[in-house]
């Protein structure tokens, strides 16, 4: 199984080309924030950018608080995604420690759902598709397998 | 959004409210540059001064901007404090998404705020807040203070201004998001005559994409042109400095207030030495793959022992020429030192640097003493630079409230208007010969993008009046097309006709895909009225007796030729201008 990790942020020049590529390839949509990875600055542009992704938790917080099953664990950690159950409560965004579920202005969340397609448009090589281990029981096993 | 109409906010300062209007007008004006001069024509007020509180300062991005890569653009339209006439300054760093998807094509900014204030605005907000504590700030301190206030991180614009704007020098610019600028002709005093420090720009909105099939696969086409060809190398690499060592190669670098065009000692500012010893990291605007922002570091030690503190700086060609070679400072980290002092007083670095070239030389022959200048300017003295940017930046007595307004001006005054090197505006990096002096001289934005009269001169070998005169009317429309979209004009090999043809017909405009060069020559035709309104005559152009000393690699300037360029743009000028076709819808 294989996760986003955002390994190389330091090389990072600030274009959103994967936000964006994410919304229009993966969600259908002209947007830097309907995306599973946005950008922004670590506190002002002279500071470099880091990305807000998802760090596929597993078990995942966001799949716990979901009410209703919109958000359920995805095997090798993060979320499986399934848009119809969603009743926008906003129970998920809530839920996640590092802020990388968006709302857009309906309540909708927006997360990544680890597919990799914003990796090919990041001009400085800063995402990577990583192997991790999918986990069996327990905590244990998914040591070392973090981004 | 695509629309076949604009959505234009429009906020009056003085009483803190604004209003949607949505605008007819799509297939005729395009956006960007044509639809920010169909704006001034509705809400300008071309027999007003500048600074007249109900003059509009408009902001407006095109039908692509977003859609595409590189289309990462805005065009800054007002009624410019250098010249008193119609001025279009363009911008990049996040503004151009930032308007997209706070769903505006265009942001008019009416009136006079009572305090001094800062807009935000988003696809959901409007609101001018007092920033007073704000007033007399530096740029970079503004920028700072303003990310706390406002929401959206990351998704945002910040445009501030320095005191150089608060002062309403002419040579003020608009500072967006750190290391981007509406550099040249005074957006910045535009913005202090109005109040007005910051404005925040949020993106907090998003859009259903194209319908059909065609924009996935050509956005992937082009995305692919951008990033995987060496269509774009020269600026990913080591950016515009690239043309420091190679104009200089060529004699056509100007230096020392361009009483030489090249110099031995060039190699201490090169591009080559700047990307060795100092640069940093690169940095893009928003939706541009490419990363051209070339981030060099200053350190400096401030006490003993070993203590220093180090500051982070964008450079380009043509600020190196303004604070380098044009000084001879020729020293990477002194030039680093002198832009960082300019940007945060808020100038435009360019006219500073070309200003303070003209004071040394004036300081020299004994037009203007120590008492104007308050210290002693020599070329290559980085640290009286250091100290003169800031008195620039302050108009800290007459003699720099007079420069800021513009060389030529101080010149008319002092004397020495012979060696002040202007063309219409400060000059650019290029000493390139007789068609890009009359380019920028004669051109709408006195920009050396206005048309490539640099790459002729160096491409071409005979003196053809006409031909150059006609390739500078076509060269300018097609750009006037591409920052009507807006596109980086360093995407220029890639935009070409029959690609934004392509683009436009993908998100849905047909009808201006289909009329790219009527609407083009309109475009180009309004501008020219606006700026002839607002008081511009080319006929009464002067070019300073130093651009015609100038000897490049071709040999000394002929002044036949460059006379004769002259009157025949300027007719040209004259005659695009008083084409019948109406600038109204």
């Amino acid at each position: 199984m294989k996760i986003l990790s955002t390994p190389r942020m330091e090389r990072c020049i600030g274009c959103h080309s994967c936000s964006l590529a994410c919304a229009r390839l993966l969600h259908k949509h002209l947007s830097w924030d309907k995306a599973g990875i946005r950008i922004q600055s670590t506190g002002g542009l002279s500071t470099g950018f880091e990305a807000k992704p998802c760090l596929a938790c597993d078990p995942a917080p966001c799949a716990t608080a979901c009410p209703t099953g919109a958000y359920s664990q995805r095997k090798g950690g993060g979320v499986v995604v399934r848009k119809k159950l969603c009743i926008r409560c906003g129970a998920c965004a809530q839920a996640c420690p590092v802020d990388a579920i968006y709302l857009d202005p309906s309540g909708e969340p927006f997360v990544c759902i680890h597919c990799g397609r914003c990796v090919e448009f990041c001009p400085h090589d800063c995402l990577e598709m990583v192997e991790v281990p999918v986990r069996t029981t327990g905590d244990e096993s998914r040591k070392g397998a973090r981004p | 959004m695509i629309r076949d109409h604009f959505r234009v906010l429009k906020v009056d300062l003085s009483t803190g409210r604004g209003q949607i209007e949505e605008i007819e007008g799509r297939n005729t004006y395009a956006g960007g540059s044509g639809l920010a001069t169909f704006l001034f024509g509705r809400m300008g007020f071309p027999d007003r001064v500048w600074d007249d509180p109900e003059q509009p300062l408009i902001f407006a991005i095109g039908p692509l901007t977003g859609y595409f890569p590189l289309m990462s653009k805005v065009v800054c339209a007002f009624k410019s404090p250098y010249h008193d006439q119609y001025a279009e300054s363009h911008g990049g760093g996040r503004s151009a998404l930032s308007m997209r998807f706070a769903d505006l094509d265009a942001l008019v900014i009416t009136g006079k705020a009572k305090r001094p204030s800062c807009l935000v605005v988003g696809s959901r907000t409007l609101e001018v807040k007092d920033v007073h504590y704000l007033w007399g700030k530096s740029v970079q301190r503004t920028g700072q203070m303003l990310r706390r206030l406002a929401g959206g991180s990351g998704h945002r614009s910040i445009l501030r201004i320095g005191r150089a704007g608060e002062n309403r020098s002419a040579m003020a610019c608009i500072n967006v998001d750190t290391y981007r600028h509406f550099g040249r002709l005074g957006g910045g005093a535009v913005m202090g005559a109005k109040n007005l420090k910051a404005i925040v720009i949020v993106g907090d909105e998003s859009f259903e994409l194209p319908a059909g099939k065609e924009y996935a696969p050509l956005f992937q086409k082009i995305y692919g042109q951008l990033t995987e060809t060496s269509m774009m190398d020269k600026y990913h690499n080591l950016g515009t400095p690239i043309n420091v060592a190679v104009l200089n190669g060529i004699k056509a670098m100007p230096c020392r207030n361009l009483q030489r065009t090249s110099d031995e000692a060039i190699s201490g500012i090169t591009g080559e030495t700047f990307a060795d010893r100092t640069l940093l990291r690169n940095a893009a605007c928003a939706g541009c793959p490419v990363g051209c922002i070339h981030l060099g570091f200053v350190r400096e030690k401030f006490s003993e022992p070993n203590q220093y503190l180090y500051r982070q700086v964008s450079y380009d060609h043509e600020p190196i020429f303004a604070m380098g070679s044009m000084l001879s400072v020729l020293d990477a980290f002194q030039v680093l030192t002198l832009l960082e002092i300019a940007e945060k007083e808020g100038l435009d670095v360019m006219s500073a640097g070309v200003a303070l070239a003209w004071a040394t030389e004036a300081f020299e022959k004994g037009l203007v003493s120590e008492k104007d200048t308050l210290i002693p300017l020599k070329f290559g003295d980085a640290r009286a630079y250091a100290q003169a940017v800031k008195y620039l930046g302050a108009g800290a007595n007459d003699f720099y409230r007079l420069l800021g307004q513009g060389t030529l001006k101080a010149a008319e005054h002092y004397g020495g208007t012979d060696f002040a090197c202007v063309l219409g505006q400060e000059m650019g990096g290029y000493a390139t010969g007789e068609v890009f002096f009359i380019s920028q001289a004669l051109g709408l934005r006195h920009s050396h993008l206005d048309a490539g009269g640099y790459s002729y001169d160096q491409k071409q070998k005979g003196k053809d009046v006409a031909q150059a005169v006609e390739f500078l009317v076509q060269d300018e429309k097609a750009r006037v097309f591409l920052t009507s979209m807006v596109s980086c004009l360093f995407a220029r090999e890639v935009y070409k006709e029959a690609a934004l043809a392509e683009c436009l017909s993908a998100v849905g405009y047909r009808n201006l895909a289909e009329n790219i060069d009527s609407v083009a020559r309109r475009v180009q035709k309004m501008r020219w009225q606006s700026r002839i309104k607002t008081g511009f005559d080319p006929e009464s152009v002067k070019i300073p007796e130093r651009f015609k000393q100038v000897v490049t690699w071709k040999g000394p300037m002929d002044a036949n030729y460059l006379d004769s360029l002259r009157k025949t743009y300027a007719q040209r000028i004259q005659e695009m201008a008083k084409s019948e076709e109406s600038s109204t819808a």
